[in-house]
């Protein structure tokens, strides 16, 4: 937890002080709703990123491509020693399959004609099918001991320990500090490629670099909430946040609140409430703020667009009648 | 599977199960072609979280975990799963994947506290519910005259059946809906019903798999033998034959390959599948490797129209 407060110091003890209120000065609680917080920010920030570029449901392609990694790394790690499942290890494969996955992904957009939603559908079945073949070899050789491999990605709920809010949190504020800073050139490349590409900026490094930071926030958020969640957090807040704004950066100000607003209510309700498991209820909660942005949505929100139309049509109609 | 450790072919088990793998395949890709031509391949992968709630319900309603009605409420859930998709998408002007994201993840969240809080009267596992494994499908036979064929085969025949009368029966149809919904609907066509019609047998389609051959064999082969065909064709009749043929022939290597490509290594056999899958992987990057190829023989003309297109 120390690490964890010396890099958000403000954040974290106004978040623990405001918990203590609450009534909420269990210390596992607490870890559970700082990494939620901290995890819903982070892929908030990067998911805008995901969702203008068109490849909202790269979470879920890459968190699938990340299976065959874990089973290298199983194969390794009990080849050398008996640290097949350690957690570094394991990250690591995950980490270098998720790469692979998007260099693949990239690949098949440059070198064929196929869509982005079939790459994307490519590089998940493929590598998850490889996957599958891989833990199919390594329970032979691993045994009982490779059991519950695959939970590694499919995540566990509500049990997010010290160690995985260590691992979110050193991911997690880099991650934002990486939105800030490259926000121009990535909105760039989402908007306007031809004009980025004649501005001579690198479109394939800017690309891994934005696919990188996804990358990394997955896998440590995969481990410590599940796969569903992740894609979740990645893609509901930034479709929320488009309805409220044209601007990208008052668009990833404002998904990285609704993640990280999600991530507290939902973790600190399934504190509460012990048959709430905490990744579904952080889902529900994100997704019921996605549907009071569909409908009140200041730009493309329907309430909005509603009431464009009707003001064209009245301005049409005074027209007419003038 | 420790049935087929051995490495050794058995018809009467590997016939079956090659049997079911290709019954799978061509019925996922014949559909899967209007998918990735629509721009909505990972639909059945969504359908495949999604369904979690429609199990719950099915559950909670008939109190048993007999298959029938937690096909039917999957089934439902992957419709409505579909439909909301594109309801977000036209009438929310979400993007395409965004608003399928949003869907299932909300239609999973919405399954996984449905289960949890079922669970304290009976035990609701996602993962035993639904997901069959193909190893298994000689196990459980129907006697049918003579003949002692297995549940899974005559449930993805039937599938295959209507999936075929439907591409078959509606391909002009089809096309036009496909590549020019406007003009579909100004010549009189539903293109709204027609694609209504392909979401359900869609979804059907992949909730049967998911019970039989489990997720992974159906999310493959909707996406993967499709967009390999369409490397190496402008034609979309072609496309959906080529295509089939693909998916046919990554089952039965799959599955060859899960018994026999281990045992160089010392291993056992290893997930039939996974493997049917890296094997449609296997067609899609030797078609990419040949699509260049196949421009530079003078059909560049073609290649550039299909690639400028949207």
């Amino acid at each position: 937890m120390t690490h964890i407060s010396l890099a958000v110091p403000e954040i974290g003890s106004s978040l623990l002080a405001a918990m203590g209120r609450l009534g909420l000065g269990d210390h596992n609680t607490r870890v559970v709703v700082f990494a939620s917080v901290l995890l819903g920010l982070a892929s908030g920030g990067v998911g805008v990123f995901t969702l203008l570029r068109r490849r909202a449901l790269i979470g879920d392609a890459l968190s699938h491509a990340m299976l065959p990694g874990i089973g290298v790394a199983f194969l390794i790690g009990s080849t050398f020693g008996d640290f097949g499942k350690n957690l570094l290890l394991l990250l690591t494969g995950a980490l270098a399959s998720g790469l692979l996955g998007v260099f693949t992904i990239l690949g098949i957009r440059r070198w064929s004609r196929t869509q982005e939603d079939a790459a994307l559908g490519i590089v998940l079945s493929v590598f998850f099918g490889l996957g599958l073949v891989l833990l199919g070899l390594v329970q032979q050789i691993g045994g009982g001991h490779a059991a519950g491999l695959e939970s590694f990605i499919y995540g566990k709920t509500a049990s997010i320990t010290i160690r995985d809010a260590f691992w979110i949190a050193a991911i997690s504020v880099p991650a934002l500090a990486l939105v800030l800073v490259l926000m121009k050139e990535w909105s760039l490349v989402c908007f306007d490629e031809v004009q980025a590409r004649v501005g001579g900026l690198p479109i394939g490094m800017v690309d891994v670099v934005m696919m990188g930071a996804v990358v990394a926030v997955l896998v440590v958020g995969l481990q410590a909430v599940g796969v569903i969640l992740m894609i979740a957090l990645l893609v509901i807040p930034a479709a929320a946040a488009r309805f409220w704004t044209q601007r990208v950066s008052t668009m990833v100000l404002i998904s990285a609140l609704i993640g990280g607003l999600s991530g507290m209510v939902g973790s600190l309700v399934s504190a509460v409430a012990e048959d709430w498991p905490s990744g579904a209820t952080i889902v529900l909660v994100a997704a019921s703020i996605f549907g009071f942005s569909l409908f009140a949505g200041t730009r493309r929100g329907l309430f909005a667009r509603y009431r464009e139309r009707q003001s064209a049509r009245r301005q049409a109609i005074g027209e007419v009648n003038a | 599977m420790t049935l087929l450790a051995s490495g050794d072919w058995l018809w009467a088990l590997d016939g079956w199960i090659v049997v079911a793998g290709i019954l799978c395949a061509v019925s996922a890709a014949l559909v899967g072609n209007f998918l990735v031509l629509r721009r909505e391949s990972l639909l059945g992968d969504a359908i495949s979280h999604a369904v979690l709630p429609g199990l719950a319900v099915a559950f909670l309603i008939t109190g048993s975990r007999h298959s029938l009605p937690m096909f039917v409420g999957a089934a439902v859930v992957g419709v409505l799963c579909a439909s909301l998709t594109q309801w977000l998408r036209d009438s929310g002007k979400v993007d395409e994947g965004a608003s399928m994201g949003v869907v299932f993840t909300t239609l999973f969240a919405l399954g996984l506290v449905l289960i949890v809080k079922a669970a304290d009267r009976v035990d609701l596992d996602p993962g035993c519910v639904l997901y069959g494994a193909i190893e298994l499908t000689p196990l459980d036979t129907v006697r049918l005259g003579a003949f002692d064929i297995p549940r899974v085969v005559l449930v993805l025949s039937t599938v295959l059946v209507l999936n075929l009368v439907f591409v078959v029966g509606f391909f002009k149809e089809l096309r036009l809906t496909t590549f020019d919904p406007g003009l579909a609907d100004t010549l009189g066509f539903r293109s709204r019903w027609l694609h209504h019609a392909l979401m359900v047998l869609v979804a059907v389609t992949a909730v049967a798999s998911f019970e039989s051959v489990g997720n992974i064999l159906v999310v493959a082969m909707f996406i993967v033998p499709p967009a390999t065909a369409r490397l190496l064709t402008d034609s979309l009749g072609r496309m959906v034959w080529l295509s089939s043929g693909f998916a046919a022939a990554a089952a039965v290597l799959g599955h060859w390959a899960a018994i026999t490509v281990p045992g160089w290594f010392g291993f056992g056999s290893t997930t039939t599948a996974g493997m049917m899958a890296v094997m449609t992987g296997c067609f899609f990057f030797l078609a990419m490797g040949l699509a260049p190829w196949r421009r530079r023989m003078g059909r560049r003309t073609s290649d550039q129209v299909a690639d400028s297109a949207p």
